[in-house]
């Protein structure tokens, strides 16, 4: 059976793939060596509009004598007090741009002004090489390192620096004490976090990112509005940091790291923690199916978190303590225990 | 023996947000039964963005199960049946997956035209992100703006009684004209008028030289008539559409497919229409399936069909749509255990990121369950609201979804379907625990034996008959007294106070006469004359007076509350364990 992926790799290669929602401007070029943080390509997108209706204006009764009467062309840059229109004659009547802005569209004796625009912009995510370019909308990125993906991110930014451990053990929680000066421009790995006086204090200090095994769901609101990346290992409430990840992240500390935290789960995206490594890995692999002998992670009471081994693949349906019944597996924890835990409940750890 | 029936045998593939099914339908001695699913994690998303991968490992499992061949050798699902017996005959495709169609709705008035394409967006798996009418006074520009930003994938475009005034349509026409033009052309929305017809042809000549142009036969012919279901076929099909281009593999699938491949909710709708004119027009059926992104209530009386999809409203990705505005307290009232409101919370909003996730704890199960509960009564509220002829006093009751065909026990499903619709009236109450619902659906205007037999066959599992009385009597005291004669010409007695949860001793697939008598005012059914006593037939929780009360109120006290939870639970499973 497909299984869910997610990967807690000590080395390996990355390929992700970045790209614009609409047409813009590629930055990169292949071959070009990228940081995480370098925008791959950016666009600009209109944020606000103002419709001059040059027909009433300048009261033509017929929409041919108001186009006639209009001096720019679609697409053209305008200043403000630029003439838009006028009738022409001793007493020219002149229709001017409220603004400085670029001509959308003209039609039925309306010009259509786009007077403010915001850029948008996509980051390469992972420092590594450009593979790809793919002219007006993005760029593939290919880079080597160790990689840890998270179950939740606050959506889409990225941040580079050095990271600092803080987790002395994987139930630690993480104090509004622990956030120490020391600790501005780093990307922080913690334990549990409960308190949203943490993240306020984080982005006053700043961090440049911080990764935490657990959250309470309340704080989502409060990480959503921070602008510097969060990403939550395991997800809402208070969960120890898996095994695999706890092991990676302590031997990881003081190393230049970067971390992406987009959240788009349908789109592909999950956030990230990126190693940077000298040697090259093999391929990460997002496709897997439930076999004996695969390293698997829990979701779900009372065993949430806990990471282990398939060594049974159960034919047809189980019965749960519970009374549910589902296709089901034989995991063996790492404390030797052995547990029958549902098929939808494992993620395999590659 | 002639065969009554075509003898096509049929597969179903339903490509749900979590989970892509494979039914197997044939004709056995002139009768259709469903054989078997195959069931495989949908793959419509990362990292695969192509639903083919989930079709082939469900089909697959399919063949498992019925060792019947199913593939050919090229792994493409073989059609027709071949002479040594493998493939099918015919395929139909039903489709839940995909990211949410961004709809813009556009009207003349907020309360008339706006509203009536406000109900047409609720048929879909789709949101609606922004509502221009004329009564909004905002300047043009800034609509413009508006619009823009919404990003949207569709445009609902209403307004205009029939052979009404053109003028303000042509106003609405012309911003969702400038709109199209200043877009790119890849993030021009479709759109789908259905106003005035008097300008149906110019919209098509003008607005269709910029982007796709559906029309539709008005929405709101009338100031006081509103119509979906002429547009209801065009909105399917377009969002069907629109879902193709996310997603790799449909235009395949629907190559072999030997219907057009139907929205999930539009096919469950189709199949509550069809029912509807089988059973009771008074009473009215209602198709309720809980998913994991997206909640549809399908209510249909005489062959007239409300449809509703909530969205983000589910046990999964759409449990967002619930948190967002639930108060904790309104989820623990229905715990039968102390659970602090911050666990609950972190439990659900953990399954909105595994949402394929199985509840492994009876504190977990009661938390999904809950939630479950809630999602019910608030979407079963918001129909009533939208719908207002409509009541609560369906027979029969269809339920689908994952929490119910996998329910730990059917008095489990069946309680929590009490709970959240809160009926009112007779009723009998219907698992769907292989998910044939849309299949059936999409099947019905070809081929309307087939979901007859189908019910016939005892696919769908009868929890039991709910009569459920309202009265307005204090707790404790008698309401209704109930005499139920048995075939056999036994009878028993029974006293139903108020408040109370009282089960009926009729075993599953017994038929018994029921004879009530109401006291102090009691409403036994809203739409159903009862005097002279009714038949009915137990299910597996065998049948049931719901007379706690509409709407159902638990008690104020903690133990209190807590006992009662246990109690209601161990009437419903009662008659199983007797």
């Amino acid at each position: 059976m497909l299984a869910q992926v997610t990967h807690i790799l000590g080395l390996a290669g990355v390929r992700r793939v970045r790209m614009l929602p609409v047409a813009g401007r590629v930055l990169v070029s292949t071959g070009q060596r990228v940081h995480a943080g370098d925008v791959v390509a950016e666009t600009q997108a209109a944020t606000r509009h103002i419709l001059l209706d040059v027909r009433r204006s300048l009261n033509f009764q017929r929409v041919a004598d108001a186009e006639r009467a209009i001096q720019q062309h679609e697409g053209e840059r305008v200043q403000k007090g630029d003439v838009i229109a006028e009738t022409g004659g001793m007493f020219s009547r002149i229709v001017r741009a409220p603004d400085d802005g670029q001509i959308v569209t003209i039609s039925g004796g309306r010009v259509l002004l786009a007077v403010e625009s915001k850029p948008q912009q996509i980051f390469a995510g992972i420092n590594g090489v450009v593979t790809d370019v793919y002219p007006e909308r993005g760029a593939a990125i290919e880079g080597s390192g160790g990689l840890i993906q998270g179950a939740w991110g606050n959506g889409g930014m990225v941040g580079e620096g050095l990271m600092v451990t803080l987790l002395k053990a994987p139930e630690d929680e993480l104090k509004r004490t622990d956030m120490e000066v020391s600790l501005r421009g780093a990307i922080v790995v913690a334990g549990y976090c409960g308190d949203a006086e943490v993240l306020r204090i984080a982005a006053t200090l700043p961090l440049r990112g911080l990764v935490l095994a657990s959250m309470t769901s309340e704080l989502i609101p409060v990480a959503q509005g921070m602008e510097f990346p969060i990403m939550v290992l395991e997800g809402f409430g208070r969960v120890p940091m898996n095994g695999a990840a706890f092991r990676l992240l302590s031997t990881s500390d003081k190393r230049d790291v970067s971390i992406y935290s987009a959240f788009n789960p349908a789109g592909g995206e999950r956030p990230e923690l990126f190693i940077p490594l000298p040697s090259n890995g093999e391929m990460a692999q997002d496709t897997a199916y439930f076999a004996p002998g695969k390293a698997v992670r829990i979701q779900g009471d009372p065993y949430r978190g806990k990471t282990g081994v398939i060594t049974q693949v159960r034919p047809g349906m189980t019965v749960l303590p519970n009374g549910i019944r589902a296709p089901a597996a034989d995991v063996r924890l790492e404390q030797e225990t052995q547990v029958i835990i549902p098929l939808a409940n494992l993620e395999i750890l590659e | 023996m002639t065969s009554v029936v075509d003898a096509d045998s049929l597969l179903a593939i339903d490509i749900g947000s979590v989970n892509t099914r494979a039914l197997l339908f044939d004709a056995v001695d002139g009768q259709y039964h469903f054989l078997a699913a195959g069931a495989a994690p949908s793959t419509w998303g990362a990292p695969f963005f192509d639903i083919g991968e989930g079709v082939h490992l469900a089909v697959t499992r399919l063949q498992e199960i019925t060792s019947r061949p199913l593939l050919n050798s090229e792994n493409r699902i073989q059609i027709p049946t071949q002479p040594d017996g493998s493939g099918v005959d015919k395929l139909v495709v039903t489709l839940s997956a995909g990211r949410d169609v961004r709809i813009l709705i556009m009207g003349l008035l907020a309360d008339v035209s706006l509203e009536s394409a406000r109900h047409l967006a609720s048929t879909t798996y789709g949101t609606v992100i922004e509502a221009i009418s004329l009564n909004d006074t905002r300047r043009q520009d800034v609509q413009l703006d508006a619009i823009l930003q919404a990003n949207a994938d569709l445009v609902i475009l209403a307004g205009g009684t029939e052979r009404g005034s053109t003028r303000s349509v042509s106003k609405m026409v012309e911003l969702a004209l400038l709109a199209s033009r200043t877009l790119p052309s890849d993030k021009r929305p479709r759109i789908i008028y259905c106003g005035n017809q008097l300008l149906a042809k110019k919209i098509q000549e003008v607005v269709g030289r910029y982007t796709e142009v559906q029309v539709t036969p008005n929405i709101r012919p009338t100031i006081d008539l509103e119509d979906l279901e002429p547009a209801q076929d065009t909105l399917t099909r377009t969002v069907t559409s629109l879902r193709g281009q996310q997603m790799g593999g449909l235009d395949q699938l629907s190559l072999v497919s030997a219907a057009p491949i139907t929205q999930n909710a539009n096919a469950m709708g189709r199949l509550m229409r069809f029912l509807s004119e089988l059973y009771d027009p008074i009473k009215g059926v209602l198709g309720v399936d809980l998913g994991a992104s997206s909640t549809t209530l399908a209510a249909a009386m005489g062959g007239k069909l409300h449809l509703n999809v909530f969205r983000p409203m589910g046990l999964g990705a759409g449990m967002e749509g619930l948190l967002k505005t639930l108060e904790p307290a309104d989820l623990l009232r229905w715990l039968p255990m102390d659970v602090t409101p911050s666990d609950a919370m972190d439990y659900l909003w953990q399954k909105t990121l595994y949402p394929s996730s199985l509840p492994l704890t009876t504190t977990t199960l009661a938390i999904e369950l809950a939630a479950a509960r809630e999602i019910l009564r608030r979407t079963s509220d918001q129909m009533l609201e939208r719908y207002p002829q409509l009541n609560m006093s369906f027979e029969p009751i269809f339920a689908g979804g994952a929490v119910f065909a996998h329910a730990a026990s059917p008095g489990q499903a069946l309680l929590t379907l009490l709970d959240g619709l809160q009926p009112h009236g007779l009723t009998t109450l219907f698992v769907d625990p292989y998910g044939l619902m849309s299949a059936l659906g999409a099947v019905a205007p070809a081929n309307s034996l087939l979901p007859v037999q189908i019910l016939e066959s005892g696919a769908f599992q009868n929890l039991g008959a709910v009569i459920c009385p309202v009265s307005s009597a204090r707790p404790g005291t008698v309401i209704l007294r109930a005499r139920l004669v048995f075939d056999d010409g036994n009878e028993t007695r029974v006293d139903v106070k108020q408040g109370s949860l009282v089960p009926l001793p009729v075993r599953h697939g017994q038929t018994a006469r029921l004879y009530l008598e109401a006291q102090r005012g009691t409403e036994i059914d809203p739409r159903r004359r009862t005097s002279g006593g009714f038949k009915i037939i137990g299910g597996v929780c065998g049948a049931l007076i719901d007379a706690r009360g509409r709407p159902l109120a638990l008690p104020e006290d903690s133990g209190k509350r807590k006992e009662t939870l246990l109690r209601w639970s161990q009437v419903v499973d009662s008659r199983r364990q007797a």
